[in-house]
């Protein structure tokens, strides 16, 4: 597939003509096949799913349930282990919800400091039951110490989740060696991969975690579906972490049993037309293929890391390398939100602020950055084109 | 609007050198802000004297030019007004900004005129409103002595 002429499949660019987009790590657009998919399923296919046993509604869960395949395929995944919620964010609420159950005052949890706040709030809610948390440190550079887990284990540590690509700086977490680490110990692990898939590798069988979320919107797909992967293991042990229609087996006045598999943790009617689009996104991406992305991004990193390097004015969050698809900036002397004020006079999108990751703001001694992500519709015009904004900027805020 | 019209020279000297920054000494009153989606903070110390009248007021804090601009040259403005006055003032300051009145001169000199209206350009910014309302919230909230933090998200 030509990644030249990609940027034709988003409607948004026809619409928006002089748009530059770099906030896909926020959320990605949508191709044009995501949108039908939609228009499609609402206008000829609708209806609930997984409830009524009319053709119509049996046709849209097959169809839905599709997707589940397509996903396990994606990713490499394991039959009745993919999980539907409504964005990672509610996967690891899940997760720290559930798991904290098991838990009691003492145990700790490994986290690190490069976590987005979805990966941390969740498991503070357990410091009440007086459970402790620690983070596996970053460097300068911005990278996850991994070399520095293994002290950190205890005897207490019960569960460790680790974010796989850094929202701010791009940086990957050697997360086969947590995972193996992990293993060795018998703690299960968590994977944030929000900022992975669709970006990088996955392969759930090889990394062979205990979870992984991902979300929906990030890789091209309609926004209100996370997607948990989730060992067998813990779709038994785990009580429910919502309640509702089609999650039980049989309700009475005294007692109610929950529905086995995946079903146990989907209570309430999903996101059913955004779940069939979904497919679309990974098929858009597998038609794309992994690899091309990959060359695609890096080749814009190396070549906005180098020329945004040249003025000098700019400081960078951490030591951004070129193998990622997001880093972040400040140019001294202005906040990033007037920076970011000043590209959208030009029609460009950067996100300006914490993006959800004080801890590691704090830990850089930054209160808020300028963040560049990529995505499959970015080009070199893109790039020459925020390099022009950097320079009109400064000479607003009359830096030489 | 021209962005050069937003980020005029006046805006940009306070934002670079805020004036009246700081903990002021013996303040009576005080209050903490906060705009969460943007990180940005501040902290208003003032004087309430005898009279009502505010005898010194200043700002801690960080922001972007915007903010900042605007806690420092809100702090030049009520210094030495009523508590009346300043509460009028903050109200017109809302105005100004959110529905594009044009303040008249209510009491303030030709100079104190101009400072107060410098700002009235980020009401065509609407995603920078919450960066120069903030210090006005929090010297609202530093004049009923709030005890909470206020927080700009959930007011604008």
């Amino acid at each position: 597939m030509n990644l030249k002429d990609i940027k034709n499949q988003f409607p948004i660019f026809k619409s928006n003509k002089n748009l530059i987009y770099f906030d896909t790590a926020n959320s990605a657009q949508k191709p044009k096949q995501v949108i039908d998919a939609l228009e499609n399923f609402y206008k000829n296919h609708y209806a609930n799913i997984g409830r009524a046993v009319y053709g119509l509604a049996a046709r849209a869960t097959a169809d839905f349930e599709s997707t589940r395949e397509t996903i396990k395929e994606f990713v490499n995944g394991t039959e009745g282990e993919i999980v539907f919620t409504k964005n990672s964010t509610e996967s690891l609420n899940l997760v720290a919800h559930c798991f904290g159950k098991f838990l009691k005052e003492g145990d700790e949890i490994i986290l690190t400091e490069a976590e987005h706040h979805s990966n941390y709030v969740p498991w503070h809610f357990l410091r009440k039951k007086k459970v402790n948390i620690k983070f596996i440190p970053i460097n300068e550079d911005g990278e996850v110490e991994v070399n520095k887990l293994t002290s950190l284990i205890t005897n207490k540590t019960k569960f460790i989740s680790v974010i796989h690509i850094s929202n701010v700086t791009g940086l990957t977490t050697d997360i086969k060696k947590v995972i193996s680490i992990a293993k060795a110990k018998k703690i299960p692990v968590c994977i944030d991969g929000t900022q992975a898939v669709a970006h990088t590798y996955v392969d759930f069988k090889e990394l062979d975690c205990d979870f992984y979320a991902f979300s929906s919107h990030k890789i091209y797909g309609p926004t209100g579906i996370g997607i948990l992967y989730m060992k067998n293991k813990w779709i038994e042990q785990f009580e429910p972490f919502l309640g509702g229609g089609g999650m039980i087996q049989n309700v009475d006045t005294k007692n109610i049993t929950y529905a086995s598999g995946v079903s146990k943790f989907e209570a309430g009617s999903l996101a059913s037309a955004e779940v069939v689009a979904l497919k679309q996104a990974v098929k858009f991406v597998k038609d794309i293929k992994i690899k091309n992305i990959i060359s695609h991004e890096q080749s814009l990193a190396s070549y906005a890391l180098d020329k945004i390097s040249k003025f000098n004015d700019i400081e960078f969050v951490g030591s951004p390398s070129n193998k990622g698809s997001v880093f972040s900036f400040n140019i001294k002397g202005v906040h990033a939100h007037d920076a970011s004020t000043v590209f959208d006079e030009d029609d460009i999108a950067v996100r300006a602020g914490h993006h959800c990751c004080q801890i590691l703001h704090k830990k850089m001694k930054i209160g808020s950055s300028l963040r560049m992500s990529f995505g499959v519709y970015n080009n070199k015009q893109d790039i020459d084109a925020i390099c022009e904004s950097i320079k009109k900027c400064k000479k607003i805020f009359k830096l030489k | 609007m021209d962005l050069t019209e937003l980020y005029q020279d006046l805006i940009l000297d306070h934002g670079k050198k805020p004036r009246n920054f700081g903990k002021c000494n013996k303040f009576n009153h005080d209050a903490e802000g906060h705009n969460p989606l943007c990180g940005d903070n501040i902290h208003v110390y003032l004087i309430l004297d005898s009279e009502k009248k505010v005898k010194d007021i200043s700002f801690e804090g960080s922001g972007c030019a915007i903010s900042v601009a605007s806690s420092s040259i809100m702090t030049e403005i009520v210094k030495g007004k009523s508590e009346k006055q300043a509460r009028e003032l903050l109200n017109l300051f809302f105005k100004m900004i959110k529905e594009g009145q044009e303040i008249k001169k209510v009491g303030l000199s030709e100079d104190e005129h101009i400072k107060f209206s410098s700002l009235a350009g980020v009401g065509r910014f609407p995603m920078r409103v919450k960066c120069a309302t903030l210090s006005w919230h929090t010297l609202r909230a530093a004049l009923d002595n709030e005890k909470k933090p206020i927080n700009s998200e959930i007011i604008d």
